[in-house]
């Protein structure tokens, strides 16, 4: 690393070339995550219908495989349907604000890969360790409704707008009992730093992770993750059974594509926070031998993946929940819930000294 | 108490984990696909598939241009054209099936007298242009030509109930 960085030096001069040396740096960093995330989307697509079709006594999709192996048979679709459509047409719609309708697309996915800047694999591996880090996921995940609004304004259709007007409201409640969750887990951490929240969870085993004394807030967090990536039962947006789609109706193509990307690579930032902020990031379950040895990078990536797994097991179970219900869940059910909850750590984290050293809680206080 | 109970059960999302547990059950249970091309369901003998036309076993064609399957055929999928052979005998100078109107309801074989029009059990067929549903006279015998063992095997197990 270093004699690179003096060839870097030598070549552009002491201005430059540390400068230059770090933009490539990052920029290969960037590349290392966003290369695997977008093949994590592409095959979460494949796990989707896999275990979907699983729990439908089905097989899902069985056929496309790599050079005719026959063990690899399905592993192909992601792929086949990646380069489908990537073939297809972008049809814009002759009322449509072209500026905008291009636009809308990425500004869904741009906040969705870009939240992952500040997302630690492990103890160094993090691209940005900024101290404000849990705000600025949020404030990413927010932005993300700019695309919808913007998708369903340039379409020029009456469709397209009702349902960026659906989604948008949707996610806008439920980033506020989200939002409250994770207050909690910053009143406990005292950090805004996610490296800081996920060493705040370190002491021995999964009894100090966040999920315990937080476990109403894992909840509130995991139920509402999964109604800020319009995924089922909250997908009122898109519902592919009862309607064609939400804001993204008059979108074809890559375009389209573009929408479905984001919505799983949300569905896997989601994830990845989830574990990071309640199942302790890259800590193993229990710190004895045979754990410790796996490095804290597949921790997290397991912990995703079962995450994930309950997203996927949600949507093959529940059914598709009426509009007011979703309004009513998010407003009068979760945000009272968080709102009393931090009501009560924070009684609890004003309790005297001695009462605080106490068994259960001398763990987490 | 009875609201006490609703509440908690409400809250620990009871309800929902039964839902989960019932998928989650049958995320492992053996799966009923049929893999189509390399398996198949089973047929009746009764099977209503691609039509064809027989010939007696000396050669001669079966058709006798009685016109019972045109004048019942619901879609109106088959024409017919007569004339009298040499021999004396009428026969059919054209008979065309259009398969894009035919709805295999199986009337045409049920009306045949001389078990001349059937169904096979073919249904892995197709055409890539309109013109090439039309199944003439030859193209149909042609057809009863290939599979008279399985259609006359078929007509066997089926003759108990005729």
């Amino acid at each position: 690393m270093e004699t690179i960085q003096q060839y870097f030096v030598q070549f552009f001069g002491i201005q430059w070339g540390s400068m230059l040396f770090s933009l490539a740096t990052n920029m290969i960093f960037i590349f290392a995550i966003v290369v695997p995330l977008l093949l994590g989307v592409a095959y979460l697509t494949f796990a989707e219908r896999k275990i979907i079709a699983y729990m439908q006594i089905r097989v899902g999709p069985n056929r496309v495989t790599f050079f005719g192996i026959p063990w690899l048979r399905g592993w192909g679709q992601p792929i086949a349907d990646a380069v489908k459509a990537i073939m297809k047409e972008i049809i814009i719609p002759t009322g449509a604000n072209k500026f905008l309708f291009v636009l809308a697309p990425v500004l869904t996915i741009m906040p969705a890969l870009a939240a992952w800047a500040v997302i630690p694999f492990s103890p160094e591996l993090v691209l940005a360790d900024i101290n404000a880090g849990l705000l600025y996921i949020l404030a990413m995940t927010s932005m993300g409704i700019y695309g919808v609004i913007i998708a369903g304004w340039a379409s020029n259709s009456k469709y397209a707008f009702l349902g960026a007007m659906r989604s948008a409201a949707q996610v806008v409640s439920y980033e506020l009992a989200m939002g409250f969750a994770l207050v909690c887990v910053l009143m406990l951490s005292q950090s805004l730093n996610i490296g800081d929240i996920v060493s705040g969870q370190e002491g021995g085993s999964l009894l100090n992770w966040y999920l315990i004394p937080l476990f109403p807030m894992f909840l509130v967090y995991l139920i509402s993750g999964v109604a800020e990536t319009n995924r089922a039962p909250f997908d009122v947006a898109e519902g592919e059974s009862e309607i064609v789609a939400g804001f993204h109706v008059d979108y074809s193509g890559m375009a389209f594509t573009v929408f479905f990307l984001a919505e799983y690579a949300n569905m896997i930032l989601v994830a990845t926070l989830t574990s990071i902020m309640f199942l302790g990031g890259w800590l193993p379950p229990v710190d004895v031998m045979p754990f410790t040895l796996i490095p804290g990078f597949i921790w997290l990536l397991l912990k995703i993946a079962f995450i994930l797994f309950f997203f996927l097991w949600f949507r093959a179970t529940f059914p598709r929940y009426r509009y007011d219900q979703i309004m009513r869940l998010g407003w009068k059910v979760f945000i009272p819930i968080t709102l009393v909850w931090i009501v009560v750590l924070g009684l609890i984290m004003q309790l005297p000294e001695s009462v605080r050293s106490v068994f259960p809680l001398n763990i987490w206080f | 108490m009875n609201r006490i109970k609703k509440f908690f059960s409400t809250f620990l999302l009871f309800e929902l984990l039964k839902g989960m547990a019932v998928t989650g059950k049958y995320l492992f249970k053996p799966k009923i696909t049929v893999h189509y091309p390399e398996e198949k369901t089973p047929q009746s003998p009764r099977f209503r598939g691609l039509h064809a036309l027989r010939r007696y076993p000396n050669g001669e064609e079966r058709c006798i241009a009685c016109k019972l399957c045109e004048a019942v055929c619901p879609a109106m999928a088959i024409t017919i054209e007569s004339e009298q052979r040499e021999d004396g005998t009428r026969r059919t100078t054209r008979y065309d099936i259009d398969l894009s109107k035919c709805i295999f309801c199986g009337f045409c074989e049920e009306s045949c007298p001389v078990d001349s029009i059937v169904e096979t059990r073919i249904l892995e067929y197709h055409c890539e242009k309109r013109e090439d549903f039309i199944y003439t006279k030859e193209m149909l015998l042609a057809v009863g030509d290939r599979y008279e063992e399985q259609i006359a095997k078929d007509r066997q197990i089926d003759a108990r109930y005729r």
